[in-house]
C-alpha cells in the first residue's frame, strides 16, 4: 500500500475534472459536443491526439512485451508511431476537408448509401469497445498492484470520471483534459527513467538480475516468493530449483526444453541464483531478447503487425473524431507533424524502462503480468520514499493514460450512437455517452485480462482490415462504390473476428495458434483490399453521380473555399444557434 | 484585430461609434463625455476623446473576377476543371507514395537484414546492440523527418494549384 500513489491518482482524477469542467461551460450545441466547434489550434490539437492515443497499451503494455519479447517488441511503438504518418499522407488533409463529422458520416458523403452508414457505424462501436476494454483492464490491473484493492474498482472508477466529464462538455471538454494528460504522461515516464537510469548508471550497469549483456538468462537476486494468479505455462532457460509448498514433493528441479503448467493461487519458491522461467512463448535467455527476428513465423508475425499498426491508425474512430476537430485541411496536416514529433519523444521512455524491468523485477516474467512492469520498477530499484514517489507519479501517469484514451473512444462513440441511432440532439449525446460506456465496463469486469498490447494490436487489425481500405480507396479512387465497401468490410473484419475466436480458443487449449492467428493483419488487409476493388469494379453502375464534386471537395486547396460543413446542414451553424438562444440577435 | 472586436462585442457587430458624429480631431477644451472625466489638473493637456475608429468590415474583399470564373468552372466540373483538379490528386497522391515507399523500405528491409543475417542481428555499436539501436531510436526521427518533408510537398502544390485558379 502507497500512500503516494493514491494521492498521485486522485489527484490526476480531479484535475481531470476541474479542466472538464472548466472547459464544458461553454459547451451547449451539438457542434461543441462532436467536433468542439471545429476550432482547435493545431498545437493544441496535436497534444490532445497524442494524449489520447497513449492509452494503457502505450504506457504499460509497450514496457511489458520489451520485458517479454525484447527486440521484437520494438516494433509496436515503431507502428503506433508510423500510423500517424500513413493517416498524413493519405487521410488527414481530405478526410478534414470533407466537412463530416464522424466516420460513418464521411462514409455517406462519398458513397451517398445510408445502408453503408448504419454498417459503419455498428463498426465504430465494434472497434470503440474493443478498445475500451484493454484500457478498463489496464485500470483494473493498476489499481490491484498498486493496492489490495480487487481490480473492478479501478475500471469502475474509470468508467465513471470519463462518463461524467464528456456527458458534461463532449469534445469541448476533453480537448483541454487530454492534451494536459499528453505532457503529464510524457513526465511521468520521463522523471522516473532518468532517475532510474541514474541510479543503474551508478551501479556500474548492472542490476540485480546480472547484466543484460550476458547470454544467461536472468536470474533472481535473492530468494524470492512469487504467486501466481492466473493459468501459465512455464519454460526454464537452465536448470531451475524451485520450490513449492503447495505440491507433495516440495523441492523440484525443472529442466530446460520442457513445459510447466501452475495452476492460478499458487505459490513457487525460487533460491537465490536461480534463472528465471518465463511465461512460455517469452524470450528465454538474454540472448535471444537481445536479439530480433529469429525465426520464420517471427518474420511473418513482424510484418503482419507492421501492416496493422501502419494501417490500423487512420481506422480508429478516436482518432479520426480529432481530426475533425481541426479549422481546415491545412491545419490537419500540420497537427499530424506534430504528433510525430510528440509520439517519438514519448516512445523513447517505455523502451528504456522495459529494457531496466528485466534486471528488477524479473519474477514478473514468471507470474505473466508483464504489463505492471512500469508500475513495479521504481520500488524495486529504489526502495524507501523517493521510489514510492516516483511509483506514485508512474501511476498517475497511467490512470491518465486510462483516462484520456477512454474519454476519446466514448465521445467518438457516442458521437455515431447519438447522430445515427438517436436524432443527434445534445440530450441524445448524453444517453448515448451512459449507455457507451457501461458496454466496455461490464465487459472488462467480466472478461479474462490478455496482454495490453496484444489485444490493442487486435484493435488496430480490426480497423485496418475494415476502415483502411474504404478510407484510402475513398479518397483516392473515383470507383469505389458502396456495395464494394460494404463488402470489404465484412470480409476483412470478419476474418479478424474469426482469428480473435481462434485466439481465445488457443489459449484456453495450450496455445498452438500460429502467427496468422496471433496478428492476422497481413492476411486480412489483403484480402479486404482485394474484395472491395473487385466488388467496385463488378458494380461500376453505383458509382455515385457527384463522385466529381466530391472529389473536388476532398482536395481543392483550403483557400478556394470548396469546404462545406455536413454538421451545419444537420444542427445548423454554432454560432448561429447560441446567439438565438441568448436572443441578442435582435439588438 | 476585427476578431477581438468581435469577441468583445459577442459576435454582434454594431455600427461604427463614430458614425454621424463630429469627433474633433484636435482635442478641444471641453471633451465630449465631462460627466466621465475628471476636469484634468491646469497644467496638463487634456486627455483625447476616448472615441476610437472601428472598422467595420462588410464583406470579404471581393477576390479578381479571373479567380471568380476559374472557381466557378472548378464547381461545375468542366472537361478543363476535372482536369485540373486530377492533375492535383494525382501530384499529392505520387508525393504521399514516393515518402511511404522510402520509410517502408527502410524499415522494412530491416527484418529481413535481421532474419538473414545473424551478424548483423548481434552486432554492436559502443556497447550497445545495433538492432536496438535501429528499432528504439532511429525509426522516430525518420518518421518525424518524413512527415515534416510531406508537409512542404502538399502545401507547395496546393498553392501552386491556387495560383494557376487565380492567374
Amino acid at each position: 500500500m502507497n500512500p503516494w500513489a493514491l494521492s498521485g491518482i486522485v489527484l490526476v482524477a480531479a484535475m481531470t475534472f476541474y479542466l472538464g469542467r472548466r472547459s464544458s461551460r461553454f459547451a451547449s450545441t451539438t457542434h461543441d459536443f462532436l467536433v468542439a466547434r471545429r476550432t482547435v489550434r493545431s498545437r493544441r490539437n496535436a497534444a490532445a491526439i497524442s494524449g489520447e492515443y497513449l492509452s494503457a497499451a502505450s504506457f504499460l503494455g509497450v514496457a511489458g512485451v520489451v520485458l517479454k519479447d525484447g527486440a521484437d517488441a520494438l516494433w509496436y511503438p515503431i507502428g503506433f508511431t508510423a500510423g500517424y504518418l500513413a493517416l498524413m499522407l493519405f487521410v488527414a488533409a481530405p478526410l478534414r476537408r470533407s466537412g463530416a463529422y464522424t466516420l460513418p458520416d464521411f462514409m455517406e458523403a462519398r458513397l451517398a448509401s445510408e445502408p453503408l452508414r448504419r454498417f459503419c457505424t455498428v463498426v465504430v462501436v465494434v472497434i470503440g469497445v474493443l478498445y475500451m476494454l484493454p484500457q478498463l483492464q489496464g485500470a483494473g490491473l493498476a489499481v490491484a498492484t498498486i493496492f489490495p484493492a480487487p481490480a473492478w474498482i479501478g475500471a469502475a472508477a474509470v468508467t465513471v470520471v470519463v462518463a461524467v466529464n464528456v456527458m458534461a462538455g463532449g469534445m469541448r471538454a476533453i480537448t483541454v483534459v487530454q492534451a494536459f494528460q499528453y505532457w503529464l504522461k510524457l513526465f511521468a515516464l520521463a522523471a522516473p527513467t532518468f532517475v532510474l537510469c541514474m541510479v543503474f548508471l551508478g551501479t556500474g550497469g548492472t542490476g540485480g538480475a546480472g547484466s543484460l549483456g550476458e547470454p544467461a538468462p536472468p536470474v533472481f537476486r535473492e530468494d524470492t516468493t512469487v504467486s501466481v494468479e492466473t493459468d501459465v505455462t512455464l519454460e526454464v532457460g537452465g536448470e531451475t530449483p524451485v520450490w513449492s509448498p503447495a505440491a507433495s514433493g516440495g523441492e523440484r528441479v525443472w529442466l530446460p526444453g520442457r513445459q510447466y503448467r501452475v495452476e492460478a493461487g499458487s505459490t513457487l519458491r525460487f533460491p537465490e541464483g536461480a534463472p528465471v522461467p518465463v511465461v512460455a512463448g517469452g524470450a528465454l535467455d538474454n540472448a535471444s531478447w537481445l536479439r530480433p527476428t529469429e525465426d520464420a513465423s517471427d518474420l511473418l508475425g513482424t510484418y503482419s503487425l507492421i501492416f496493422a499498426t501502419f494501417l490500423g491508425t487512420m481506422g480508429l474512430p478516436h482518432v479520426l473524431v480529432r481530426f475533425y476537430t481541426n479549422p481546415d485541411g491545412k491545419a490537419a496536416r500540420r497537427t499530424t507533424v506534430q504528433v510525430l514529433l510528440l509520439l517519438g519523444l514519448f516512445y523513447m521512455f517505455p523502451i528504456l524502462i522495459g529494457a531496466l524491468s528485466r534486471l528488477y523485477v524479473p519474477e514478473l516474467l514468471v507470474t505473466g503480468r508483464t504489463d505492471a512492469a512500469v508500475l513495479l520498477v521504481p520500488t524495486a530499484v529504489l526502495p524507501g520514499v523517493l521510489g514510492q514517489i516516483l511509483a506514485a507519479v508512474v501511476a498517475a501517469g497511467a490512470f491518465a493514460a486510462f483516462l484520456s484514451t477512454s474519454s476519446g473512444l466514448l465521445v467518438s462513440v457516442a458521437g455515431v450512437v447519438a447522430t445515427d441511432w438517436l436524432s443527434g440532439k445534445v440530450r441524445d449525446f448524453k444517453i448515448a455517452t451512459v449507455g457507451m460506456a457501461a458496454v466496455p465496463a461490464v465487459l472488462a469486469v467480466s472478461l479474462p485480462v490478455e496482454d495490453l498490447s496484444l489485444s490493442v494490436g487486435m484493435s488496430f487489425a480490426l480497423a485496418a482490415s475494415t476502415f483502411c481500405p474504404v478510407l484510402l480507396l475513398g479518397i483516392w479512387w473515383r470507383r469505389l462504390t458502396w456495395p464494394g465497401a460494404m463488402v470489404g468490410m465484412t470480409v476483412g473484419g470478419g476474418l479478424v473476428l474469426v482469428a480473435l475466436a481462434l485466439n481465445v480458443v488457443s489459449e484456453y487449449t495450450g496455445g498452438w495458434a500460429p502467427w496468422f492467428v496471433e496478428q492476422p493483419a497481413l492476411l486480412t488487409v489483403t484480402a479486404a483490399f482485394l474484395t472491395t476493388i473487385v466488388v467496385s469494379l463488378g458494380t461500376a453502375r453505383r458509382v455515385p453521380d457527384d463522385v466529381n464534386s466530391v472529389m473536388l471537395r476532398l482536395h481543392a486547396p483550403d483557400p478556394l473555399g470548396f469546404m462545406r460543413d455536413r454538421a451545419d446542414a444537420r444542427f445548423g451553424k454554432a454560432d448561429e444557434r447560441t446567439r438565438m438562444k441568448r436572443g441578442r440577435h435582435r439588438k | 484585430m476585427t476578431d477581438d472586436y468581435y469577441r468583445d462585442t459577442g459576435g454582434i457587430r454594431q455600427p461604427d461609434p463614430t458614425l454621424g458624429k463630429r469627433v474633433p480631431v484636435t482635442p478641444e477644451p471641453s471633451p465630449p463625455r465631462p460627466a466621465r472625466q475628471p476636469a484634468p489638473p491646469p497644467s496638463e493637456p487634456p486627455p483625447p476623446p476616448r472615441v476610437r475608429r472601428q472598422r467595420v468590415v462588410l464583406a470579404e474583399p471581393t477576390k479578381s473576377t479571373n479567380s471568380l470564373r476559374a472557381r466557378v468552372e472548378l464547381e461545375e466540373q468542366t472537361s478543363w476543371g476535372e482536369m485540373l483538379i486530377k492533375d492535383l490528386i494525382k501530384a499529392q497522391l505520387r508525393s504521399g507514395l514516393l515518402l511511404a515507399g522510402i520509410v517502408l523500405l527502410l524499415l522494412g528491409a530491416l527484418p529481413v537484414a535481421f532474419y538473414y543475417s545473424p551478424t548483423f542481428a548481434t552486432m554492436r555499436l559502443v556497447g550497445i546492440p545495433l538492432p536496438w539501436l535501429l528499432l528504439g531510436v532511429a525509426p522516430f526521427p525518420l518518421l518525424f523527418g518524413a512527415g515534416l518533408w510531406y508537409n512542404r510537398l502538399a502545401e507547395r502544390h496546393e498553392r501552386d494549384f491556387v495560383d494557376m485558379i487565380e492567374n
